[in-house]
């Protein structure tokens, strides 16, 4: 009996120690979304790890939010990539009242779970998700910080046209949803341009065997090469091209722009030109890369940097609004102007990035480097770009 | 009816927890109705696929194919697609038609193949459907390929439509709520066509052809036509499923339909006890439910038991998984509820394998 | 016919990688009537292991052929204790079981095997390192790299190795008879568990080195390159007719040539605007355009109707004997 007694003044005095406490900090709870499991796996953990380093240094910098210190905490799940766990993850999140997520991963999960997101009112923000679908729902809550495919397609496959002038590009994809709409808007884009692109050509996103397809294709000679997939199977396709004596410039979108090129590849990488959504992270933020680095022990291998951002603009949102109530904070998001790890982000009326920046990278002795910006159409040749970022930085901090 | 009061009092309350369930479920999280409803559709899955497998022996490692034959039939007929919308009860029985066409299509070939052999040819059949639904977008657009079709409709009956949520007898009726009582209907019916099923003349051909096709012909059973309704049958319920899948995932694409899926409900079917209906519906809603749990459970039980994330949560769902498919197999080699056949069987199995071997 | 040719020296060695891994997949068949679908796993153990060994050794200067196969050399050990705790543990507790059984415990297996090598070696895609410098070879128009030779070649040893120890040892004796009747086996004083155990064994050491030869050709790992791998070996194992040790080699040689010509040739036999027929009708063949029905993209559609072909003509396999087994 006196026992008991003893746990319950206890049990008061931890509440009364910790009351004070809660009444100055907000819960706020934030969910991620990407496969952890299966085959994309470690771009699934990549994404996580994105938005967990922006929460974890949002908590550090103790934001206020109404007037008391917000606790962010990232709810992290995993949706196997399949459409079907897509959904019920999503609603697993809505009834753990998240605030706010970050994902998914795949456009073939984003796309069957943004129903659900909009019928709770909760914003969604993908750092991956390609596919212009997901956007063209309507529905209000559904932002991205990545480039579409009809916004990055065509602007590799310019760059190609005007730079390399090719006559003749075979066209690949990894018959996925990401590789073969971005491979249709390239071979879209080259069309139009009358320039001559050969019959598609397609493997898998496991295939580890492209002997075959470039076989075929070294007797049609291509001038240069697009294939819309990801790294993985990217290095592979590359390196065999070359050991087969293949000579086209390879050519690639985001999914295989990663330094995983250079040691798949090996030596053969050298040249590839590749696409990103943004402004390359030697021009925008080197402090997302050291970060990651120092807290997760690894590079950051895709979409980190966005899935980072992601995080970090509905924090920003809410810091705006001054509430973490989705309701309150939904519509500052929408009309958000926010410098992120890829460059500045504003949403236009379906909520995908407006006038997104995309640069092309080329491999140059096993770096990807920078060589040109795009925006709203126009190129510009990095160079040239930096300067006038810097210009405009200078101004920015004056 | 003769039913003593204690089965009647037994039905009675498993029909009133069935029917407050989803709103019970609810309570703990919308995410579980949801949970429910994929629960039912893998029961029908798992039901189908059982008269394949359970009633006639014909091992079937392609099954989902016949799933996303009836789910791309309903959203192409009730989609943006082709700008197609025809009600779903016109589509379903097309669904089911399509899907059991398909079955046939599957069998025909496939009649003189046994055992492993027929495994790799359904394998290979699935796998082809699913390659050619990935690849129907070009030359011709038809299914959109990879990027799958969005927009489907959901059930629908004039204004009333079980996508939406709206209140109805005071209470909040969200749409996964509405289509559990939809797939409630559904499955009750399928599970009294497989009882009556079992028990008909095709049944106990099915068993007949299961347990030794030889004598099952020389007793005056046509095993092709009996081969072929097997197939039918079950690719019909799984069409149906299929259909029901697209109104509520409401998107579908090839990845839904991988062969990873058919191995699932085939585990189902053998970890539940072949050929036994009850023991299939168990295994299916074991199959679903544990890996839910799972996700729930994994990591507060860790942060419980360690005080702190040892490994990630996703990681020790799928070890755990893996490890309950083992152990139930080797503790319950026939399933959790064997078919009495198979039970009478398994006790006179060390004499009949003698004899078969020596053949 | 360059062409052809470099399709056909594509097709061969890819087919080697699968005849090797059938090969495991055959003899456990041949054995016990189980398709052991966690083999692949085995293969992708196997892969993983010489990674780790290669990257730790390869700084150290050694030549490259001593860090491969001292690799390798790590690699079988490991993954025959993982055929053998698989057999211990998940098949032999279930002989005389009903056949599916067996089927959903190695399910299991896969499952545990492959999140296990993720705690490992992590869900990244690995570039395995390239130690073997790879030389290509031109003849005329076709290129083969010394890679290419040497997997064909070390595909043909571990067949006629394999077929030795079948066909020419006491061990190979006890294993025909347990295939046979294990009953009767047992009877004539073979340990029917031990033959069985060994068989697993000598499976995973084949499993282990497929992984390498795989590692070593295509450059990459990841903890799910089993499940495709062993897929493909399955049906390269039937396609031979599962069980027979000749007919895996040939059943895999024949799939890597079906896809690789498959791949090659299936986009222009199906390329309506090659046909006078539509090639003036068609709106997509003007100005050179195509109108493809089936290209590349169907692949694995082709290689599985050629499977599906065989089978119904013989549906015992192109070299398998007919036996009466039920489902």
């Amino acid at each position: 009996m006196k026992n008991a007694n003893m746990r319950i003044t206890l049990l008061v005095a931890a509440l009364g120690a910790a009351f004070p406490l809660c009444a100055q900090t907000l819960e706020v709870k934030i969910g991620h979304v990407a496969p952890l499991t299966g085959g994309i796996a470690h771009l699934g953990k990549d994404n996580e790890n994105g938005a967990r380093l922006a929460i974890e240094e949002a908590n550090a910098a103790k934001i206020k939010i109404g007037g008391k210190e917000a606790r962010f905490s990232l709810v992290a799940e995993d949706d196997q990539a399949d459409p079907k766990v897509g959904t019920t993850v999503a609603q697993k999140l809505v009834d753990q009242k998240v605030v706010g997520v970050v994902g998914h991963l795949n456009s073939g999960t984003s796309i069957p779970a943004s129903p659900i997101y909009n019928g709770a009112g909760i914003p969604v923000i993908s750092g991956s998700a390609t596919n212009p679908k997901l956007t063209e729902q309507g529905f209000k809550t559904q932002f991205r910080v990545v480039g579409r495919d009809d916004q990055q397609g065509p602007a590799i496959a310019s760059y190609l046209a005007t730079n390399r002038k090719p006559k003749v590009v075979a066209v690949i994809d990894d018959a996925t949803a990401y590789g073969e709409g971005i491979a249709n808007e390239v071979e879209k884009t080259l069309k139009a341009q009358k320039i001559s692109v050969l019959p598609r050509e397609k493997g898998t996103d496991k295939t580890t065997d492209w002997k075959a397809v470039l076989t075929k294709l070294r007797g049609r000679n291509p001038d240069a090469v697009f294939y819309g997939g990801m790294d993985a199977t990217g290095g592979l396709l590359l390196k065999q091209a070359r050991e087969l004596g293949i000579k086209a410039v390879f050519t690639f979108g985001d999914g295989a722009c990663t330094d995983k090129m250079k040691e798949l590849a090996g030596a053969a990488a050298d040249g590839l030109l590749c696409s990103q959504a943004g402004i390359p992270p030697q021009a925008a933020d080197r402090k997302f890369t050291a970060a990651y680095k120092k807290r997760f022990k690894a590079d950051p291998i895709l979409y980190a940097p966005f899935t980072y951002d992601g995080a970090n603009l509905l924090i920003e949102a809410m810091r705006k609004a001054d509430s973490s109530d989705p309701k309150k904070y939904l519509p500052v998001l929408s009309k958000i102007s926010y410098m992120g790890a890829t460059g500045r982000i504003a949403f236009d009326g379906k909520g995908d990035r407006k006038d997104a920046e995309m640069t092309i990278f080329s491999m140059n002795k096993g770096n990807l480097e920078p060589i040109a910006i795009i925006k709203s159409g126009k190129t510009i040749a990095y160079a040239e770009f930096i300067k006038g970022a810097g210009g405009a930085a200078a101004k920015g901090k004056k | 009816m003769k039913h003593p009061w204690a089965v009647r009092i037994g039905v009675v309350l498993i029909a009133v927890t069935l029917a407050i369930l989803p709103f019970a479920l609810a309570q703990v999280g919308t995410a579980w109705v949801r949970i429910t409803n994929y629960a039912v559709l893998y029961i029908l899955l798992a039901l189908g696929l059982n008269i394949v497998v359970g009633f006639a022996g014909l091992l079937d490692l392609g099954y989902i194919a016949f799933y996303a034959v009836g789910a791309y039939t309903y959203a192409l007929l009730a989609s943006p697609q082709f700008g197609l919308h025809l009600p779903f009860w016109i589509i379903l029985p097309i669904g089911a038609a399509v899907a059991a066409f398909f079955g046939v299509v599957l069998g025909a070939p496939t009649l003189k193949l046994r055992g492993d052999y027929l495994a790799i040819v359904t394998l290979g059949f699935g796998e082809i459907i699913r390659i050619i639904l990935n690849n129907l977008s070009r030359p011709v657009n038809i299914t959109n390929g990879p990027q799958g079709i969005g927009g489907i409709d959901p059930f629908r009956v004039g204004e009333f439509s079980l996508a939406s949520p709206q209140e109805m007898f005071g209470l909040d009726v969200s749409g996964p709520i509405k289509y559990y009582y939809l797939l409630l209907a559904v499955l009750i019916a399928v599970i009294l066509v497989n009882l009556r099923l079992q028990n008909s003349r095709i049944g106990r051909a099915w068993e007949a052809i299961r347990e030794d096709e030889i004598a099952a012909r020389a007793s005056g059973i046509n095993t092709t036509n009996i081969k072929l309704l097997a197939f039918a049958m079950g690719a019909t319920f799984g069409g149906v499923a299929g259909g029901m899948f697209s109104a509520i995932q409401s998107f579908i694409s090839p990845e839904s339909f991988v062969l990873v899926e058919s191995v699932m409900v085939l585990s189902m079917v053998v970890l539940g006890g072949m050929g036994n209906i009850w023991g299939v519906v168990l295994g299916a809603l074991l199959l679903s439910f544990v890996p839910e749990i799972l996700r729930w459970t994994v990591e507060p039980a860790q942060m419980a038991l360690f005080g702190r994330m040892l490994i990630e949560p996703e990681v020790i769902r799928m070890l755990l998984f893996g490890l309950a498919l083992v152990l139930v197999m080797l503790f319950r080699p026939a399933g959790l509820l064997p078919s009495a056949v198979r039970q009478r069987e398994l006790t006179a199995r060390g004499q009949g394998e003698l004899t078969e071997r020596s053949t | 016919m360059d062409t052809f040719l470099q399709q056909l020296v594509n097709g061969l060695t890819a087919g080697s990688v699968y005849a090797v891994v059938a090969l495991g997949y055959t003899m456990v068949y041949g054995i016990i009537q189980l398709i052991n679908f966690a083999h692949g796993e085995v293969v992708m153990i196997g892969a993983m292991v010489a990674f780790t060994m290669i990257n730790l050794l390869a700084p150290a200067g050694m030549p490259a052929l001593a860090v491969l196969l001292i690799g390798t050399g790590c690699a079988i050990p490991v993954c025959m204790l993982v055929g053998y705790s698989m057999e211990r543990f998940a098949y032999r507790p279930l002989r005389g079981a009903p056949r599916l059984a067996p089927l959903i415990t190695a399910i299991g297996i896969s499952i545990i095997l492959q999140h296990l090598a993720l705690l490992v070696w992590s869900r990244n895609v690995l570039a395995f390192p390239q130690i073997i410098e790879s030389r290509t070879y031109m003849f005329g128009g076709t290129a083969i790299t010394n890679v290419q030779v040497a997997i064909i070649a070390i595909c043909f040893a571990m067949m006629a190795g394999l077929a030795l120890l079948v066909y020419r040892t006491p061990l190979g004796t006890a294993m025909r008879a347990t295939a046979q009747n294990p009953q009767v086996a047992g009877l004539m004083g073979i340990d029917t568990n031990r033959v069985i155990a060994v068989t697993f064994i000598v499976g995973a050491a084949l499993g282990a080195v497929a992984g390498v030869l795989f590692g070593t050709y295509y450059g990459v790992a990841q903890y799910t390159m089993g499940s495709i791998l062993g897929l493909k070996a399955f049906s390269a194992a039937v396609l031979g007719g599962i069980g027979n040790i000749p007919g895996a080699m040939l059943g895999g040689l024949l799939l890597g040539v079906v896809e690789a010509l498959g791949a090659g040739y299936i986009g222009d036999i199906t390329d309506l605007c090659h046909y006078g027929v539509f090639a003036g009708t068609l709106e997509a063949c003007k100005d050179g355009g195509n109108f493809v029905l089936a290209g590349s993209n169907y692949q694995d559609v082709f290689s599985f109707l050629v499977l599906i072909l065989v089978l119904v003509f013989r549906p015992q396999g192109l070299l398998g004997e007919r036996v009466g087994d039920r489902a």
